[in-house]
């Protein structure tokens, strides 16, 4: 449960003085507060934990890393929803 | 080499493997401390690609199986009170405690849920301002912010009724104390990138020199934990010890500057006890001061909890890497994932769990016949 799940920021609004962003996970998309890394743009990745982006990467290695999540079955776990593959 | 297909990149791990393989001219073991690691390991069979000679032992890397016992009871005492919502992640609810866990309070009548995040702890806690709410705010590094933002937010926003039951644990003290045990047999260290993508790895080159032990920043994925073992091996046939980031794409030696700001406002360190290991010297964050009104533990006396570890289980073992969890007598027969003795066997990411997950009790049968 340490792991960071890549996603992409699809949206940017405040809550609370909070910096948030709807992100996409592989189709599943949720609110993720972008307060540490708030220069994140729309279209750019970060590696989202417990509903926190955590750090940017670039798209090739998110994608990548993405697909190994699925395949592991860990997207299910850190993003505690059911993914339907 | 059934396990290589399932590589992203086969080629790429088989021309890894095969430097780690010419490289290696003695026995070395080497610790991962991350459980996303052991997981990706058990469930890759890295382990057994490597050559005989060079041990991969799993370290205390999986925070719920290191939450100490005292705090699952405490969060078992707390969950039970009849006016408290208590919120934790997922795989906190299977972790036995002294006498039950956290499903039991749940059908026994608690107010148990499962949360994604601190932050839905805390929106919970908006919308319920008649009950406490309680996070269980449990991790290492990595999870840290997360917390710490919804410690901060609840004293901006003025949110009286939610409070955090925090049980942080720090990956370099860990380390430190591995070292200085007297039965370690670790001669390198994989770091867990996660953790370093936010605290980025300054404090390593201390625990190098003094300990002179190689530290790779190791990302979780099967190439990456090949290309991390690669490097230490390559340090220690060279008589090296440095510190040295596999992780680039996802790591700078920095860290993330804005969370380490906000764990510096919320949290100071303090001792804090690993189950199965003991007390280990700074090796926890807890609230400041000035947070002190949402520590659950300030909120809640919940004294004279007596605290029984099973006499059967072997976590402590497993952890400091004496045995594999399948030398524990237990493994597979009383005790399995739904019905864990041990914290090792709850997460996914425990030792226990992940090899037998991933059936490696009859894959060593299988090869000994
Ligand atoms: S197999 Fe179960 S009882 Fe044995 S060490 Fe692991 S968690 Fe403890």
């Amino acid at each position: 449960m340490c792991l960071a799940v890549p996603g992409k920021v699809i949206e940017r609004f405040e809550t609370n003085g909070m910096m948030m962003g709807k992100m996409d996970f592989d189709g599943i998309t949720k609110n993720i507060c972008l307060a540490y890394i708030p220069d994140i743009q729309i279209g750019e990745y970060a590696l989202v934990h417990v509903g926190f982006a955590i750090e940017k990467l670039d798209e090739k290695s998110a994608l990548e890393s993405l697909e190994l999540f699925r395949n592991m079955g860990f997207l299910e776990e850190e993003l505690g929803e059911t993914v339907s593959s | 080499m059934k396990y290589l297909q399932e590589f992203r990149d086969p080629e790429l791990a088989r021309n890894i493997l095969s430097e780690i393989r010419a490289a290696t001219t003695r026995p070395w073991a080497i610790m991962e401390v991350c459980g996303g690691q052991t997981h990706s390991i058990i469930r890759h069979g890295i382990d057994q690609l490597l050559p005989e000679n060079i041990e991969l032992i799993h370290g205390p890397g999986c925070p719920v199986c290191v939450t100490p016992l005292d705090m699952i009871d405490k969060a078992l005492a707390i969950a039970a009170e009849t006016n408290v919502i208590f919120c934790s992640f997922g795989d906190m609810l299977r972790v036995p405690g002294s006498e039950k866990d956290l499903f039991r309070v749940k059908s026994e009548g608690g107010d148990v849920r499962t949360v994604y995040s601190p932050l839905d702890a805390l929106k919970i806690a908006r919308e319920n301002p008649e009950k406490e709410v309680v996070f269980f705010g449990i991790g290492f590094e990595t999870t840290a912010p997360a917390n710490a933002m919804a410690v901060f937010q609840a004293k901006q926003q003025n949110i009286t009724n939610f409070s955090m039951l925090v049980s942080h644990v720090l990956v370099p003290p860990a380390i430190a104390a591995i070292m200085d045990s007297p039965t370690n047999r670790v001669q390198g260290f994989l770091a867990a990138g996660h953790v370093c993508s936010v605290m980025g790895y300054a404090q390593y080159p201390p625990l190098v020199e003094k300990y002179r032990v190689p530290i790779v920043v190791t990302g979780f994925e099967p190439v990456d934990v090949l290309e991390g073992i690669r490097r230490v091996v390559v340090q220690l046939e060279n008589g090296r010890a440095e510190i040295e980031n596999g992780y680039k794409r996802v790591v700078n030696f920095d860290g993330n500057i804005p969370a380490q700001t906000m764990l510096a406002e919320v949290f100071k360190t303090t001792d804090s006890a690993w189950r199965g290991i003991g007390i280990i010297p700074n090796s926890g964050w807890r609230l400041n001061e000035k947070y002190r009104a949402f520590d659950a533990e300030a909120k809640f006396e919940v004294s004279g909890i007596k605290t029984v570890e099973s006499p059967l289980c072997r976590s402590g073992e497993v952890l400091q890497g004496m045995i594999k969890p399948h030398e524990c007598e237990c493994f597979g027969k009383n005790c399995t994932p739904r019905k864990p003795l041990g914290a090792t066997m709850v997460s996914s990411e425990g030792a226990c769990a992940a090899y037998y997950n991933y059936g490696r009790l009859a894959q060593i049968a299988q090869r000994s016949v």
